[in-house]
């Protein structure tokens, strides 16, 4: 190489590479911990993808309804991942999110209230009580200003200690992390890049936290933004970690299909939690033909009974287009299949002619702000046309629920937020991410902590990685025969989007293994015009391997896992098989090549189990299961 | 379907750059940014750009489209005729990185230097009670994406690098006023802060913020407005503004419009109060309660106050010494002629006569 490469090189105890709500609670938590901490954003700080989240923060504080408890809202939890979650992390989650979610009320957060001047929470689907602490339809936004805010304010404590904002917690704002630096099996450091000025960065730091959101810029249509490309799934990859459910991707029932500018933006499901119901192009409101039997017993049956429900829920069941996300994106992808879609393909949602115009404007302002400065739809006057986009990832780095640090051969790697897997099973609930970002960001960022005080000597930086990472980091702008990495992207989004996307078919998945083998040659020749100075095409073409590594994985273990469930769905195998709800697929990096294995599901303690009934395990568990549940409950009884 | 358009895009970095012209294709219902990223799919793939939800949510995409600062994904092409060009240039009130990326450090800077929310320290974690109606003042603040558009065409400091020390911007002029009307807060100095460190004073309401606010954030009339006017003290009278600058001290005496009763005996702390002042800065709720309701023919004229001079009985100034190019108005410069009735105290030398 005849140009020399400069390396700014840093020194922290604490690395965090992601800085939405939970890359940003876990800083916090490193840093009161005393941790010089680092927090790496891909985008500018306050950017995050968390502010897209609109309906709120699951948390059971029982400000609504007093009969909410931690218990129900484990069970919800549960019940929405098809009892495919790891049990520790959802039991973990519904303790602890009230504590997070009044703790940011600390930080200065602004929650919508009570009559009483509590924090007011609404309903959501999958959640039995009204759960959701928001702030009109922009609570991610909250969430995310609230806990910069907190991170400024430490900045100024160290300011008025030491002299300098950044003398224990730095923003490294516009920065990608490409590698982890390993010494042995223990974290050792990162490498990456500032996208302004395209100089490399290298972070000393004995651990890391992964918090770098999803994978959904692998798809066509998403609701997630460029930043979304799955780096930290492929960084753990690399760095000896294993994934969990990687076949597991929500998409959400409701994004907006047009106009096409706009195609995959969300509409909450405050829409529906508020009143909107869902119709074909025959203005027929179909959820009722699609509640599954393992929810007959919640949902109403009528549309006289739904209707009710929003005023008199004890009384009364809720209407289905409340079924969890997976539902609802299946029924509208079957109606849209049936040729009953609407005229861009998606499906009629109609809150217009069921509520006032007033009372939609006060209830979901920037809903209504969006459609009409986006779309200029008048979301009071006109029904909305939506349709599956793709939303979250439920698969991850395999975590220690307790601690967040990650399995597999490596240690000093930790990983919360939607990076880590597990919590939510095959299915997220809505308002869940939220809360658990802040739950596992506070977990992973304290014992990311404690790890690095417990370590004697720190791990060492290795010459020859450094020299590889910016090897590999340059290649793409020093080939010019390659593709161009744009041309790429569109063509491994058709490949996800059309062979691995809501409904899956074996030929369909083995012929996408083919196609992202193929790719991955092309991949390795990618060539980016221009220079190192914030040149968003070298960027792409560098963000290209892990989209490309990450999707691997999805087909492999769609591919793999012969039933449906949640957020995966085979047409054939259409049935939820309650073998395969023992199992977690499990993804490891075997050289180049993303290797496939299957492993045991962790089994729920006895009183957790207990709170179910026998009647609604039935679905999920395999007989010997229910035989031992039985013997347990007996035993209780005795 | 889709027609072919004109752009012009400004392309260049630190060192200088210029408009170059594209042709591109533009198809129904797309907004700005599609046709950006349609370039770097194209004719451009280095170009230069931020962007992150598409969706008008994170206040990533800001830009100056035709001159106006916009988010380039809530600009629909629709909005330009077919045969317009569109020219998209980077924000001009910070310094380019480069094509449409700008350094916005300046924000974060401000941010950093504005004192955080202050938790009162009796109210336990879960025992915070608060009333909507109370949330929802500081809530229309805490809307702000962060787009940075009130900064970049805010004037003070548009074309006016050397105001960038003194000068916070309506971004933070929202915060100070978000955490002033924060119900729980525990500071109450957010206004004197805002006046003193963030230079609300340079503002001068021509409300450029609030016309380009993507969140539609009244923020003059909401945040600036309400702060300017209870802040409004002894610094807003002009004879005791001059009287400070002469002295180059803070405290001088008081120089009532009325009589000295009513204004030496107001106490400072009705000072704080909340109401616009019409009575020239008095605070005397006497004064006010009669400015509020017209021009007042019957005030004192201000008793003569001796000339401020030092101990050879000059004014202690000199043209040297003085922080003016030129003399200074004896009425204080931050008053213009002619004064609002509502804050004239002339008596007509007839006026007892007749009654």
């Amino acid at each position: 190489m005849t140009t020399t490469t400069r390396i700014e090189r840093h020194h922290y105890d604490v690395v965090v590479i992601g800085a939405g709500g939970a890359g940003l609670r876990a800083a916090i938590e490193a840093r009161l911990a005393g941790k010089k901490t680092a927090i790496i954003s891909k985008s500018l700080f306050g950017k995050a993808h968390t502010v897209m989240a609109e309906g709120g923060a699951a948390a059971a504080m029982g400000n609504v309804n007093s009969r909410d408890s931690w218990q129900v809202h484990f069970r919800d939890t549960m019940r929405g991942g098809k009892f495919l979650n790891n049990f520790r992390m959802a039991e973990l989650h519904a303790k602890e999110s009230p504590q997070r979610i009044w703790e940011l009320e600390t930080y200065g957060a602004l929650f919508d209230r009570t009559k009483d001047g509590k924090i007011s929470q609404r309903n959501f689907g999958g959640h039995e009580y009204p759960r959701l602490a928001h702030v009109g339809d922009r609570t991610g936004l909250e969430l995310i200003r609230t806990l910069q805010q907190k991170i400024v304010s430490l900045q100024q404590e160290d300011h008025r200690e030491f002299g300098s904002y950044d003398a224990r917690i730095k923003v490294f704002s516009e920065t990608t992390i490409t590698e982890l630096l390993l010494d042995g099996d223990r974290i050792a450091g990162a490498f990456g890049y500032y996208r302004e000025s395209g100089e490399f960065i290298l972070f000393e730091a004995p651990a890391v936290v992964l918090a770098t959101g999803g994978v959904g810029r692998s798809y066509k249509v998403t609701s997630n933004s460029w930043e979304y490309t799955g780096d930290g799934h492929a960084l753990a990859l690399r760095a000896g970690a294993t994934l969990i459910n990687m076949e597991f991707l929500q998409f959400h029932p409701t994004g907006m299909v047009w106009p096409p500018s706009v195609k995959g933006i969300l509409v909450t499901e405050s829409v529906r939690g508020d009143g909107g119901v869902l119709k074909n192009s025959d203005g027929k409101r179909f959820m009722f033909d699609y509640v599954p039997d393992v929810f007959r017993k919640q949902y109403a049956e009528t549309e006289e009974e739904a209707d009710r429900w929003y005023t008199d829920p004890d009384n009364n069941r809720r209407p289905p287009e409340l079924l969890p996300r997976d539902e609802v994106a299946r029924a509208i992808n079957s109606e849209v299949k049936a040729g009953r879609g609407s005229p861009a393909g998606g499906v009629f949602l109609d809150i217009a002619s069921r509520r006032s115009s007033d009372e939609i404007r006060r209830r979901l302002p920037s809903m209504y702000h969006q459609f009409k400065e986006l779309a200029d739809v008048d979301i009071t006057a006109e029904p909305m046309e939506v349709g599956p986009t793709c939303h979250y990832v439920m698969g991850g780095v395999e975590v220690d629920p307790d601690s967040g640090a990650a399995f597999g051969h490596v240690r000093g790697l930790f990983a919360a937020g939607e990076v880590s897997g597990g919590m939510h099973g095959s299915n997220r609930l809505g308002g869940n991410s939220l809360s658990d970002l802040l739950v596992f960001g506070k977990r992973a960022g304290g014992h990311a902590a404690s790890y690095a005080d417990g370590l004697d000597a720190r791990p060492k930086v290795g010459v020859d990685a450094v020299e590889a990472a910016v090897e590999t980091a340059l290649a793409p702008l020093q080939r010019d025969t390659g593709e161009s990495p744009y041309v790429l992207q569109q063509d491994l989004q058709a490949v996800m989007g059309d062979l691995v996307g809501i409904i899956r078919r074996e030929g369909e998945l083995a012929d996408a293994l083919g196609r992202l083998a193929e790719l991955r040659e092309r991949v390795a020749k990618v060539s980016a015009a221009g220079g190192r100075r914030y040149n968003p095409g070298w960027h792409l073409a560098l963000d290209l391997r892990n989209m490309l590594v990450v999707s691997e994985c999805t087909a492999k273990a769609a591919l793999e896992r012969q039933e449906s469930r949640g957020g995966h769905t085979r047409e054939d195998y259409p049935a939820m098989e309650p073998k395969w709800r023992q199992v977690n697929l499990v993804c490891a990096l075997d050289g180049d090549t993303v290797r496939l294995t299957r492993k045991p599901l962790p089994k729920m303690r006895a009183e957790l189990i207990g709170l179910f009934d026998r009647a609604e395990l039935a679905k999920y568990l395999t007989d010997e299961e229910l035989a031992e549940f039985d013997a347990l409950a007996e035993e209780a009884g005795n | 379907m889709g027609t072919k358009r004109q752009f012009r895009i400004w392309r260049g970095d630190e060192n200088g750059g210029d408009l170059q012209d594209y042709t591109v294709e533009v198809n129904e219902g797309e907004v700005v940014l599609d046709i950006i990223h349609r370039l770097q799919a194209t004719d451009a793939p280095d170009l230069a750009c931020r962007w992150n939800c598409k969706a008008g949510k994170c206040g990533s995409c800001s830009m100056e489209i035709n001159g106006m600062p916009k988010l380039g994904c809530m600009t629909r092409m629709s909005t330009f005729t077919e045969d317009e060009t569109v020219t998209v240039t980077p924000l001009r009130t910070f310094p380019v990185i480069r094509d449409l990326v700008t350094d916005v450090s300046f924000n974060y800077e401000k941010a950093r230097e504005t004192p955080a929310f202050a938790p009162p320290a009796d109210v336990a974690p879960g025992d915070y009670r608060m009333q909507q109606v109370d949330v929802e003042r500081s809530q229309e603040f805490r809307k702000c994406i962060e787009c940075f558009l009130c900064q970049t065409v805010c004037h003070v400091v548009r074309d006016h690098e050397e105001n960038k020390q003194a000068f916070s911007g309506p971004r933070y002029f929202i915060r100070a006023a978000e955490l002033d009307m924060h119900p729980l807060d525990a500071r109450t100095d957010r206004k004197e802060y805002a006046q003193a460190e963030q230079g609300l004073g340079f503002c001068n309401i021509t409300k450029c913020c609030t016309e380009v606010c993507p969140e539609h954030i009244k923020i003059t009339d909401n945040g600036i407005i309400p702060m300017k006017e209870r802040v409004v003290d002894r610094r807003y009278d002009p004879l005791v503004w001059l009287g400070s600058k002469i002295f180059r001290r803070g405290e001088t005496p008081q120089t009532s419009v009325t009589t000295a009763r009513q204004g030496s005996a107001t106490p400072p702390s009705t000072s704080r109060g909340g109401t616009h002042s019409h009575a020239g800065g008095s605070h005397d709720p006497h004064a006010e309660a009669q400015a509020q309701s017209g021009v007042n023919w019957h005030r004192e004229v201000p008793h003569p106050t001796a000339p401020a001079v030092d101990d050879r009985g000059r004014l202690p100034l000199t043209e040297l010494t003085f922080d003016r190019a030129a003399a200074p108005s004896p009425f204080g410069d931050d008053v213009t002629f002619p004064l609002p009735p509502e804050h004239l105290n002339f008596a007509h030398p007839e006026q007892d006569d007749k009654h």
